[in-house]
Formats: structure tokens, sequence, C-alpha cells
């Protein structure tokens, strides 16, 4: 079934006052992030030379997985690969049964949730506890995050107050944030302590040393990861970095990007095991390969997921996270969630204004507007846009061959459009007239005033 | 074919044959400050945090007393304290930390444009115990301070014997619920940096 992305944005936008809410939550976050790029000078040549080592990693991304797999290993750390999800999913389920792990704590991962982990791992009898504080919120509420770095964006706190009521006894209406990120680091003390196992993400794996790093504001990952035996990291090809001075330029994009902080609480640089432990990283494809083939796509594969694209864009804020029904929503996830299934997501490369805001503001250069713009030409290509589109499509395609007629057309609009009455012009058959008022309509066409100004008769 | 072999041979495949696409040098011209301490002092209080500069040690002891009186459970990888309460090395079990209510340990140096301090214990038995306690301070050579990642990273390196390594920068933090800063995530909910 494809998913129509329009249909859930004005369900999320018809709660006007929460839709706007929303949309200066995520405009704060953007503004912190300006206040952090600007009090550097060297902010694009941070941007420059991020994009240069992630395009030449990608050429030679076979190359540095092998390098980092060996160095991994003569660590200790064990190494899969997963073709799939599938695969993946395996893997895991596998070193938690060996190890009889029966509750196991989990840092954020969009990975895991791209591979639906959780419930594969709840059918087979583990339970499973997101640790970051937003994760768990959504996971209590049986709800996907709605934005890969706040994944509770979404809810206000007096939402949160009533999943906590429900879940972990929280007083009667009392919705205070610090009251209730208190109870939640209670009621998670008692997960991490009594936890069999741990999942990470992978932020960077580092070819060079074999080791990898995740960063967190909470401290999650790492109190999960340091008290249990078994530590498992999932990661993507694509978060290979070739050196450990990389990093050097990558955290100071990634917060600054991210959250507007001038660098994550705990930035945790795991290349072993704790004592008598064992930690496995799990390098897992799921479809990146082909877009690595595809000139057009590849720079997708660079994203750090810093989620600065949700934040900026006109269209997420508006819409919310749900509206893109893909586990990465916002421009990133436009161009990812095609790249996997052109027919299920065709809408998504159209929940775009092409402000370009996107591409001028991703940490590590993706071209997200450019590829958003050719995605719709694969759209379209593919037959799947919906008639009334198309055929709008094809009758702008018709009358602007005909310039003539176009002229024609123009100079009725400009005398009609300003003397039809309101009930007629505001229909429900002009979408562009839907809570908006029409400009005024200009005397002249921009052919006519251009030749006037030029002197062209 | 296993799936190593699989996705290692569809990469070699896909991969853009991108001739001009050189690793470059990492080391570019950055930002600076004038007064490191002062930098540091502040963009670690914005982040939560608090520098402290102390004389020596034992002012370190002298400070402990004065400001973490209801700590009673005190655990310090700092040799030369005598603050401590419990040995981190004595026990198997890094569970067994989690009554912990300070945590003294020693950070390598700090980095001003941050408020972050790098922190590589080889001697210390468990890491958890930078998590799991309520509250941390961190003791740094003064002096020991730079102004960039950059320089920071020029710093740093992984021996094979080394196993964990962290930049820690201000208490545990998160803005989950509706973008309202909290301090006292899942870490510690107070981070001091000690240069002594």
């Amino acid at each position: 079934m494809s998913h129509n992305h329009p249909e859930l944005a004005e369900k999320f936008a018809s709660n006007v006052e929460r839709m706007k809410w929303h949309d200066k939550a995520l405009w704060f976050v953007r503004v912190k992030r300006d206040t952090q790029a600007k009090s550097l000078d060297e902010w694009e040549e941070l941007r420059n030379t991020a994009d240069k080592i992630k395009s030449h990693t990608l050429s030679h991304l076979d190359e540095y997985l092998e390098q980092f797999e060996k160095n991994a290993l003569a660590r200790g750390i064990r190494v899969h690969w997963a073709k799939d999800a599938k695969e993946h999913n395996e893997i895991v389920l596998d070193l938690l049964r060996s190890h009889n792990a029966k509750m196991i704590v989990k840092s954020k991962s969009m990975l895991t949730e791209e591979c639906h982990l959780n419930p594969y791992l709840e059918e087979h009898g583990i339970e499973v506890v997101d640790t970051d504080l937003g994760e768990r919120i959504v996971q209590l509420r049986n709800e996907p995050p709605s934005h890969i770095v706040l994944p509770a964006i979404h809810l206000k706190k007096e939402d949160v107050g009533t999943t906590f009521e429900k879940f972990l006894n929280t007083q009667k209406g009392n919705s205070d944030p610090t009251y209730l990120t208190r109870a939640a680091r209670a009621h998670l003390r008692e997960k991490f302590v009594g936890a069999d196992a741990s999942m990470t993400g992978v932020n960077f794996a580092i070819a060079e040393t074999g080791g990898i790093v995740v960063c967190t504001n909470e401290g999650n990952a790492d109190l999960g990861a340091s008290l249990p035996k078994l530590h498992i990291a999932c990661m993507g090809i694509e978060k290979i970095i070739p050196r450990l001075k990389d990093l050097s330029i990558f955290t100071r994009l990634l917060a600054r990007s991210a959250t507007g902080q001038p660098v994550t609480t705990y930035t945790s640089h795991y290349h072993g095991a704790v004592e008598g432990g064992e930690m496995h990283v799990v390098i897992v494809d799921n479809g990146r390969t082909k877009i690595l083939a595809d000139k057009r796509y590849v720079k997708s594969l660079q994203c750090i997921r810093c989620g600065a694209c949700l934040n900026t864009c006109p269209i997420y804020r508006r819409s919310g996270g749900y509206s893109y029904g893909y586990v990465i929503p916002g421009p990133i996830g436009s161009t990812l969630a095609p790249s996997r299934d052109l027919k299920k997501y065709y809408s998504l490369p159209f929940a775009c204004s092409l402000c370009f805001s996107c591409s001028n503001i991703c940490p590590v250069k993706v071209d997200l507007a450019e590829q958003l713009y050719l995605k719709r030409q694969d759209v379209v290509d593919a037959g799947y846009l919906s008639p009334i589109k198309l055929n709008a499509l094809k009758m702008a395609t018709w009358l602007m061959c005909r310039p003539k007629l176009m002229d024609f057309a123009g100079l009725m609009a400009r005398k009609m459009v300003p003397i039809l009455p309101r009930v007629l012009l505001y229909s429900k058959f002009n979408l562009w007239g839907k809570n908006r008022e029409l400009p005024s309509f200009p005397k002249n066409s921009f052919k006519e005033l251009y030749k006037a100004k030029k002197g062209i008769k | 074919m296993s799936s190593r072999e699989a996705i290692l041979k569809a990469i070699k495949e896909a991969k853009p044959q991108n001739s001009e696409s050189a690793l470059p040098e990492v080391n570019i011209l950055h930002t600076t400050y004038e007064d490191l301490d002062t930098k540091f002092a502040t963009t670690l209080a914005g982040v939560g945090g608090n520098a402290v500069h102390l004389d020596s040690l034992s002012a370190v002891d002298g400070y402990i007393k004065e400001h973490y009186k209801e700590a009673k459970v005190i655990v310090s990888t700092v040799e030369g304290l005598h603050v401590n309460t419990k040995e981190l090395g004595a026990t198997d079990d890094p569970h067994t930390l989690k009554d912990v209510d300070l945590a003294i340990i020693k950070g390598e140096f700090a980095v001003a444009e941050n408020g972050a301090v790098w922190i590589k214990e080889a001697d210390a038995r468990h890491r958890a115990l930078y998590f799991i306690t309520q509250k941390l301070m961190i003791i740094v050579p003064k002096e020991q301070i730079v102004h960039s990642m950059h320089e920071a990273y020029t710093r740093i390196s992984f021996g094979d014997k080394d196993i964990f390594g962290l930049f820690i920068s201000g208490p545990s933090k998160t803005a989950d619920i509706e973008q309202s800063l909290v301090i006292g995530a899942h870490g510690a909910t107070e981070a001091c940096v000690v240069f002594i």
C-alpha cells in the first residue's frame, strides 16, 4: 500500500494550535543551531571537510570496513555482517540467547528501528527497554519516534504526565518536566541495574583503531553498556570513518547541528568490552549498497543523523514526523524512503517546497533538495503520480508549449480573478486559496514588464 | 557466499569511482580563545557544570568536605585524596557501585570550545563509575587545556591495551520533554571540573 503524506499532514495540521506549537518548538532548536554555527568562523570549512571525508570514505567503503574489522578483531571485539534486517535481528537474538539474556537495555539506534528489532525480540520473549528518555516515553505509549533526535517532540508535557501516571505511578496531574525526568531516572536505574545485556547504536566506527564512538546527552548508552557483560552495537555500513582524528571534524559538527550544543555530554570511544565481558559489532547493509550504486543519491549515505534538516524544514515542522510514515522523517527520510521503496513512498519527495534550507544546513552537505527534485522525476517516470496531479502537469506542459495561448490565459486571469466573487474564488477547487489570501493580481504580465523595461517592442 | 563476502562484493561493484576524492587533512584553521580558562569555565557553566581552581590535592579534600556534605559513598580514582569510602578496584561487579554518591576521577585535559574533559583511565577497573555516580568531580592538571577538538584529537590515541576513553562535557541532561532542559538524566546530576 502506498503512503500518502498530504493526507496524514492534514490530519496533523487540523489541530492548528498543536501544529503551531510543534513548528515553534523545532524552530527554537534551529535557532540554537544557528547561534552555535555562527560562533565559529570555520563553520563552512568544517562542513566542506566533513563532506570530503564522507565522500572519500564511500568511494573506498569496502577497504575501510575491512580495516575496521581487522582492527576490531585484534582488540577482541567480535564482528558480524548482516545483509538485511532479518539477518540483523537473527544475529542479535542468537547473541542474546547464547547469553541467556531475558531483559536488555537499549540506547537510541535508528538502525534497529529500521530493522523493527524491538517487536522481533519481544515476540521471542525478550524484554526490551529503550533508555533514552524520549524513546522510553514513546515506547510506553506504543508509538514510534517522531523525530530522529527528539523522539517525543510531538508530545506535550501533559501527555508525558498522563503516560507516566499510568506506567510509573507518578502523581496525578503533575507534568513538571524535572519531576517527570526524575521519575524516569529512578525507573530506568532499576532497568539498568537489572539488565542482562545492552545494545547501542554507533555514531562513528573508526577504521584506523577498530573502535566505535557513541554520543549521548543523557548517559543512557554508557550506563547501559558498562554494567552487563554483553554489549551489542549495531551500525549501517556507512557509519565508518577512516581515522581517529576525523572525529575532530564530526564532533564539532554533530551536536551543534543537532541541538545547538557545543558537544554532546558524553562522547564515548569504545575499544573493547568491560572486564570479563564481550563486545559485538553488527555491520548492516539492508539496502544501503543499492543507494551506493546510484550516483544521484549516494550522498544520502553521508548523513550523520543530526536531525538539522528536520528542524529547518517548513513542511516537517508543520506536518509532524508521523506524516512521513517512515522510520526517518523529514528531508533525509524523504530521499531514503523512496530509495527503499519508490511506490510505497512516492509522495514524500513532494513533501517539500524546494526551499533548499535542508541542503544549506546539512553539516555533511548531503544534497537533499536536489535529491528530492530528482526523486519527483523518478516518481513521474515510474507512473506513480496520482492521475489528478499527472493531468494537471500535462495540461500545464501543453499550455506552456503554446506561448500565445499562455499569454492569453494570463491576461484573462489578471482581468477576471480580481472581479470574481469570493465564494467562487475561494471554492474548494482552488487549493491555492485554502487557508490563505491570494496575492493581488498585477496589471501587466512579467513578459510585458520585461519588454517595457528593456525597450523591446 | 557468506554475508560478509556478499556485502563487500556488493560495495566493490557499487562504490563511486571517484578518483579525485582524496582524504582531506583535518587540521583546519580554527577559532582560538584569548583566555582558555575563562572560555572553558563559561562554556562548562553553559552546559550545567562548574570549573574550580585549587592549589593542591589537600585543598580538594577540604573542598569536598565543604561542598559534598551529604555524600556518603565516595569513590576516587585519584591518588592522594583522603575522602574515599570505597575502593573501585575492590569489587568484581560494577553493579555494586549503584550507591556511589560522588566519584572523583582523573581528566587528562580540558577543551575550551565545548567544556569537555578527556578521560582515559587505564587503571580504573569499572567504567560504570563515570555514569552511575550521582555526582562527578574531574581533576585536571592546571595548564592542561586546549582550544578545540582539533587540538584535542592530536593528543588522543588508542594503543593495543586501551579499551575505553571519553569526553565528558558537564552533567547528564535531557530536553526530551517539551524541549525543557533538565539536568540529571541517567548519569551524573552534577559535574565539577577541578584544575590543580
